[in-house]
């Protein structure tokens, strides 16, 4: 092996990719703006839309309850729904989302209180329906609060107080510092993308250094120089590493500024209306935005074999293409084997054990989720990047084998 | 010097089963001298001179290239040759001096050196003018002579030609043409493939009828001439591959 020439095949393939605008499409453009643009856009709509829900009462109406006026007087006067005339066909109007929710009152509600009964309500709804899902809560948030007068006035005609029937309080505080919430909820995602950019960063420049050499007719002008073959794969490959590094790369720094810039944005704006419950989901999602950073070297650290494992990879199988069309053909369906363990890794309750360890993919997954918690098994993730590094060579191994074959490189 | 003894490739093709694309092969060419292998297309050129070049490796034989062998010493070999054919193209987003820079470096030569090598080869092809230009805006002219001065920098002793002016416009092919003459009367040993008749009648010292594979007939213009009775170098070609084909 000459590093020389390794180096000299290196620069020439950087230099000729960074004068490829779709190289350069794919390994700046797209994890620096296109990515966060997408995910910004992604997180402005949602918090639109659900401050949108919180800010306007939903429309109800109030099914019979006509002998009954302290409860349905109540109800109709409750601020934060909106109660609407009866007319037509209401369960039809749900459906159709032109109501949120219907109110079914029993006869005789009132009176049957008074004679302290436990009388049924039922509120209509449409199930998975945001808007919907928010009347049902308001509903049930009146109701409840209702029926809590109902049980103090009921206890203290009897002597009692409240405490009566709740001899305890349970309440939960959470112990976990932010990081590890952190990365409890959005730590699935980061390898997932990672994976996903590391695989779309090596695969055009992959495709480009070979297939799309073989068709322009400069492969051969280059297997006429005295350089070995080996040579000129390791140079390629690590031209076809420093694309998809440089993806990660790119992602990671604009990744990192989208959170903490519009992540600190959006906490100031849920936070802003003042409110406890406001204030409680600001800490919320700042504690999702808070990742550890040694977690995260840690991610990268596991992302590396894998990276290598990727490039090598489809480096052999873009050198078996005629032109880059075939290889586009028989490179593109691979992101779904990338894809589905990755996503398997994000499922709750798929832990990292020995078996699942060997999985390529899956692994890094599965640790990194666990990395960013700041959960470190130092055993199984010896044993990850083991794995990966052999995994790694053997595709490294395969794609100088394949450089080799007349019938791969000349391939008409 | 190129000497080539019972060179042969075969491929395996699942529906034709095993083909023999350069069958048996012996030749020699000496430094000065211009071998013209002539044959139709799927003849066994191409093969013969990947061979050569060690882009392919033989299956039987043996040759020697600058006194290396193609199969024990491939890039000493590749070290002495300069392989220009039409199959071999230039990168697109270099220009034509890192395109001649690079395949200097690849041949381990230094800096200074690849730049005055490329000074001379612009003096002698007259690319001044578009030596900073990226290959993918030339012409065809322009992308020949680029594709010249990538073969000549490490100044090699062999030069292989495979089916140069294959789709060039005549004065783009006079111009090659020039160029191999030129090659011959700096004593480098050339080997060129055609099936242009004209050109073998031209150029070439010696000449070699390749079909299926197999070095057919081989001689000079005049001893070709005279052993069949012919003066039209097409007529020669008919009457040795057609007496094959009638076999």
């Amino acid at each position: 092996m000459n590093w020389t020439n390794i180096l000299t095949v290196y620069l020439k393939e950087l230099k000729d990719s960074l004068r490829d605008r779709r190289t350069l499409i794919s390994m700046v453009v797209i994890p620096t703006i296109a990515m966060p643009g997408l995910f910004a856009l992604v997180a402005f709509i949602s918090f639109k839309v659900a401050s949108e829900v919180a800010a306007t009462a939903p429309t109800i109406m109030v099914i019979g309850g006509d002998d009954s006026p302290r409860v349905r007087g109540a109800l109709i006067a409750h601020p934060t729904v909106k109660v609407l005339p009866i007319a037509g066909a209401w369960k039809q109007q749900i459906a159709d989302k032109q109501l949120r929710a219907a109110v079914e009152l029993p006869a005789g509600l009132d009176a049957a209180l008074e004679r302290g009964e436990s009388p049924g309500i039922t509120v209509y709804n449409y199930d998975g329906e945001m808007r919907s899902g928010r009347a049902v809560q308001e509903v049930r948030a009146f109701f409840s609060a209702y029926a809590e007068t109902i049980v103090v006035a009921r206890l203290g005609e009897r002597g009692l107080t409240p405490a009566a029937i709740k001899p305890l309080v349970v309440k939960t505080e959470n112990v976990a510092p932010p990081e590890k919430v952190g990365g409890n909820v959005i730590g699935g995602f980061i390898p997932y993308f990672f994976l996903i950019l590391a695989f779309t960063g090596a695969m055009y420049t992959a495709m480009d250094l070979t297939a799309g050499e073989k068709e322009r007719g400069t492969m051969e002008t280059l297997l006429c120089s005295p350089v070995g073959r080996g040579d000129i794969v390791v140079g390629k490959f690590l031209m076809i590493l420093t694309a998809s590094l440089g993806t990660v790369a790119c992602s990671l720094v604009s990744m990192g500024v989208t959170l903490t810039v519009g992540g600190a944005l959006l906490v100031q704006k849920i936070g802003a209306a003042g409110t406890a419950a406001a204030t409680r989901s600001a800490d919320r999602f700042s504690a999702m935005m808070t990742l550890d950073p040694l977690g995260l070297i840690g991610v990268l650290g596991m992302l590396l074999p894998m990276v290598v494992l990727f490039s090598a990879a489809l480096f052999a199988i873009s050198l078996l293409a005629k032109n880059y069309k075939e290889a586009q053909t028989y490179v593109s369906p691979l992101i779904i084997v990338i894809l589905m363990p990755a996503m398997i890794g994000m499922l709750p309750g798929v832990e990292l054990n020995w078996r699942l360890a060997l999985v390529p993919v899956l692994n890094v997954s599965l640790a990194s989720k666990e990395l960013v918690s700041g959960v470190w098994h130092w055993d199984l993730l010896a044993l990850i990047f083991g794995s990966s590094c052999v995994y790694a060579a053997v595709a490294l191994w395969l794609a100088v084998k394949m450089f080799n074959r007349e019938d791969v490189i000349f391939r008409a | 010097m190129i000497e080539a003894r019972h060179l042969t490739k075969t491929f395996r093709d699942k529906r034709r089963g095993e083909i023999r694309a350069a069958d048996d092969i012996s030749f020699h060419v000496s430094p000065g001298q211009i071998y013209g292998l002539l044959g139709a297309n799927g003849a066994g050129k191409t093969t013969t001179l990947r061979l050569l070049a060690t882009l392919l490796k033989p299956t039987g034989g043996s040759a020697t290239v600058a006194g290396f062998d193609v199969a024990r010493q491939p890039e000493k070999v590749r070290a002495n040759v300069g392989f220009l054919a039409a199959s071999t193209a230039l990168y697109g987003r270099l220009t034509a001096r890192e395109m001649i820079a690079y395949f200097g470096k690849l041949n381990g030569l230094p800096d200074a050196e690849i730049r005055g090598r490329t000074k001379r080869i612009a003096d002698e092809l007259d690319m001044h003018e578009f030596l900073d230009r990226r290959c993918d805006k030339f012409s065809t002219g322009m992308k020949q002579k680029t594709s010249i001065a990538r073969t000549l920098i490490h100044d090699p002793a062999v030069m292989i030609f495979d089916e140069p002016t294959l789709g060039l416009d005549v004065m783009t092919a006079r111009a090659i043409v020039k160029f191999v003459r030129e090659c011959r009367n700096r004593g480098k040993t050339v080997i060129y493939s055609t099936h242009v008749m004209s050109e073998v009648e031209k150029l070439c010292d010696t000449i070699g009828i390749i079909h299926g594979g197999k070095l057919m007939a081989e001689g000079t213009l005049a001893g070709l001439r005279a052993t069949h009775g012919e003066q039209d170098m097409e007529e020669i070609f008919v009457k040795i591959v057609g007496a094959e084909d009638a076999k």
